[in-house]
């Protein structure tokens, strides 16, 4: 009977199942099917995949890697704050370190090259959201994501912060330079 | 124990006085929390919307951790366990397990709630729903949520009994009812959930208390997204079983087949628990192929569930009008529904919502790589009111105006708000799911309080469109707010002021199901198929618009910079 009373026939599973039934499961399986070999294909052939590429590590560890790097390569300082801007070595290895409530500190990219950027969090988590290209990832303290990126056109970039981080989440805003 | 048995004149069903009790405080104890998580719904709007602005930064996000704990966890539970109940004791017609240990259940999820909450609106706890560490709440605010989820567990538990029961009582012969299975899915799903959630937020509680010094970032996701996304699963059956309900009471609607629609339940015990791992997609910590296995439900087995659920819904609808002569054309059926009694019209637009909005939305946004362009943008809570809110809610919403005179003996007030109030509910949490993404899809942040980025050592101009999308996210939210308003005031204003309905005989005794006799059953079997055009006709519609939207945001995806 109906749904709500048991089956009037005790060997429902015995009962024949619609062809239009049938034909709408295989339609649903195909395309799941479909879907999931689709994530498969991309990370063969598509351009755009997260890296997998992560590392456990603390804070101090992480804070005296990026101070090295920035030691290293700064080129100039900006905003009364004299935030550092660093020109990321062609095809190098560059650290953006995420902390109450800043992204430190500013890089400098070209255009068609291939980086190592490497994320992680000082404090509490927050979410590395790249605008107006709209790529997010989450930063995470404790792990070292080391994420290879190439930028595809000029420009200035902002990288919001995502994830709450607390009372100054919104005004955590960092950049990024593509020459 | 002694009870009674109460049989419905109306519906003709059996309400057990325990079960009737723990259904009518359960239900009532949700509402309560649906009002607090709307006036929440209603400052987090207005803050949002950019014109407006309400709130001060620490209110606003103070605000938002109670809306998400108190729709999320509290409305959505009580209801549920109501549910619960009703799936077991009143189909089945059988005393409730165990009712001491269903109040228990019950008091100490009211408690729990409170004490959240308490712990929240002092403010020292603003660490939104998801309350990711190391942000350390007051130790009290997990402690709350610990003490619903026992409750939870053992309401859980009470439900299990009863069909135990019901089985040793024999007041059933053969298989459970398909509505009381799909909330056995629900139960056990929520077994599972609510472990989860104890093996995070115990540690987790400890951590706040001192006793634990660190728990890492990381494994604190992917164990609370076992509670966080699993908890969704719960609805998802609990909601599928009410369509179910609604329309073998509404059109006496059998299911096409008890086979595939079982089937289906099964596939969301097996595989949807893996949905933890959609939260997890730019993280760090797990690999591509984890990400891809799990984030598909295992290769899609719980959508395709899902996918069976729209069809087979709609389809059983179809095949009992159709039954009832309406058979002119692809969708006189449809035309011919009752369109004016908001049991059915909150149930169509909970089903198209889900499967148009909610479900391909879900799909897209837990595609590995397309999460990148997605993942904590205000696209998140846009996918997720079109799911939980204008799915699962707005089916609790609209089984309600049935259960106000079934189970409170209650008239309706005001029946002509009654029939408006799904469609301003439904639609314009609809649209405002839609503007969300919209949002989302534009980069714009989820839990964030100020687009304008105030106090920024650089400045950000979000393109126009955000903030029109924005704009019209506080206009469909405040029109949102409104209809669920009024969905309160209604359902409470009917429980206090409606008309007092004859509550029907009372026995000592159960009367157990009658059993169909053997020609009823010869009838039922196969003969009387029904072929259901207008059904597939909307299931190739949903399935045209979600591949068409699936590949959009595979294009979009190949234009971002490039990454490796």
């Amino acid at each position: 009977m109906s749904a709500i009373l048991p089956p009037s026939d005790r060997l429902w599973w015995k009962q024949p199942i619609d062809k239009v039934e049938w034909a709408w499961i295989g339609i649903a399986f195909v395309w799941g099917m479909i879907m999931f070999a689709m994530m498969i294909y991309w990370h063969i052939y598509g351009k755009q995949n997260l890296s997998n590429e992560a590392y456990k590590t603390t804070p101090e560890l992480f804070a005296a890697k990026a101070e090295k790097f920035i030691a290293e390569n700064t080129i100039r300082t900006e905003t009364d704050q004299d935030i550092p801007v660093v020109k990321v070595p062609a095809g190098g290895d560059g650290y953006l370190i995420a902390r109450l409530w800043a992204w430190y500190p500013i890089l400098e990219l070209e255009e068609g090259q291939t980086y190592k950027i490497h994320l992680s969090s000082m404090d509490y988590l927050h979410g590395f959201s790249l605008q107006p290209v709209n790529i997010n990832i989450e930063v995470i303290p404790g792990y070292e994501h080391v994420v290879k990126m190439t930028p595809t056109k000029k420009g200035t970039y902002a990288i919001v912060c995502n994830e709450y981080c607390g009372i100054g989440h919104h005004s955590m805003l960092g950049r990024i330079y593509v020459k | 124990m002694a009870t009674t048995y109460r049989t419905c004149p109306i519906s003709g069903m059996q309400f057990e006085d325990q079960a009737e009790k723990l259904m009518r405080w359960n239900a009532v104890a949700g509402v309560l929390w649906l009002l607090v998580g709307g006036v929440t719904a209603l400052l987090v709007i207005l803050t949002r919307w950019p014109a407006i602005k309400l709130l001060p930064a620490d209110q606003f996000y103070l605000i938002l951790t109670a809306h998400g704990i108190d729709m999320l966890i509290l409305w959505i539970l009580f209801f549920e366990m109501a549910v619960l109940y009703f799936a077991s004791s009143t189909l089945l017609r059988c005393r409730i397990a165990t009712p001491k240990i269903a109040w228990l259940g019950f008091w100490l999820m009211v408690v729990g709630g409170i004490i959240t909450n308490v712990a929240i609106f002092q403010g020292e706890s603003s660490v939104m729903f998801t309350s990711y560490v190391p942000m350390q709440a007051k130790p009290h605010f997990y402690l709350g949520i610990i003490l619903v989820a026992v409750g939870a567990l053992l309401g859980t538990c009470v439900f299990f009994g009863t069909l135990v029961v019901a089985k040793k009582d024999k007041t059933y012969q053969g298989s459970l009812p398909l509505v009381t299975f799909g909330a056995l899915t629900a139960a056990i799903i929520a077994t599972f959930t609510i472990l989860s959630g104890a093996g995070i937020l115990i540690p987790t509680f400890f951590w706040s208390m001192g006793w634990i010094k660190e728990i890492d970032a990381q494994l604190y996701r992917m164990v609370w997204w076992g509670l966080g996304h699993s908890s969704q699963q719960i609805n998802v059956a609990a909601h599928v079983s009410v369509w179910y309900l609604t329309a073998a009471v509404l059109f006496n609607a059998k299911p096409l087949s008890e086979k595939v629609s079982r089937f289906a339940f099964l596939l969301y015990i097996l595989f949807l628990q893996l949905a933890s791992a959609h939260h997890l997609l730019s993280d760090p910590g797990m690999s591509a192929e984890w990400k891809v296995l799990n984030t598909s439900y295992f290769m899609y087995f719980a959508v395709m569930a899902s996918m069976i659920h729209g069809f087979t819904v709609p389809g059983a609808i179809e095949a009992a009008q159709r039954r009832k002569g309406f058979t002119n054309g692809m969708f006189e059926w449809l035309r011919k529904a009752p369109w004016g009694n908001p049991v059915f019209s909150g149930m169509f637009i909970s089903l198209v919502s889900f499967g148009f909005l909610g479900g391909i939305s879900g799909v897209v946004l837990g595609t590995e790589q397309i999460n990148m362009l997605m993942h904590n943008t205000f696209y998140v809570p846009g996918h997720f009111h079109t799911t939980v809110v204008s799915g699962t809610t707005l089916a609790f919403m609209s089984i309600t105006f049935l259960l106000v005179p079934v189970l409170f003996r209650r008239e309706l007030i005001l029946p002509k708000l009654c029939q408006i109030q799904p469609y301003l509910y439904g639609i314009s949490m609809g649209v405002l799911g839609l503007v969300m993404m919209g949002a989302g899809t534009l980069g714009v942040s989820r839990r964030h309080w100020d687009m304008a980025f105030s106090g920024a050592p650089f400045q950000y101009e979000w393109p126009g469109a955000a903030y029109l999308m924005m704009g019209l996210t506080g206009i469909f939210g405040v029109l949102a707010v409104i209809g669920g308003g009024l969905w309160i005031l209604l359902i409470v204003g009917s429980l206090l002021f409606g008309k007092k309905l004859d509550g029907g005989k009372v026995s000592d005794k159960p009367t157990p199901i009658p059993v169909e006799t053997q020609a009823a059953s010869a009838v039922a079997h196969g003969s009387d198929h029904q072929p259901v055009p207008g059904t597939v006709v909307l299931a190739l519609l949903l399935f045209v618009t979600f591949v068409l939207y699936y590949f959009v945001n595979w294009k979009y995806l190949s234009e971002v910079w490039l990454l490796s």
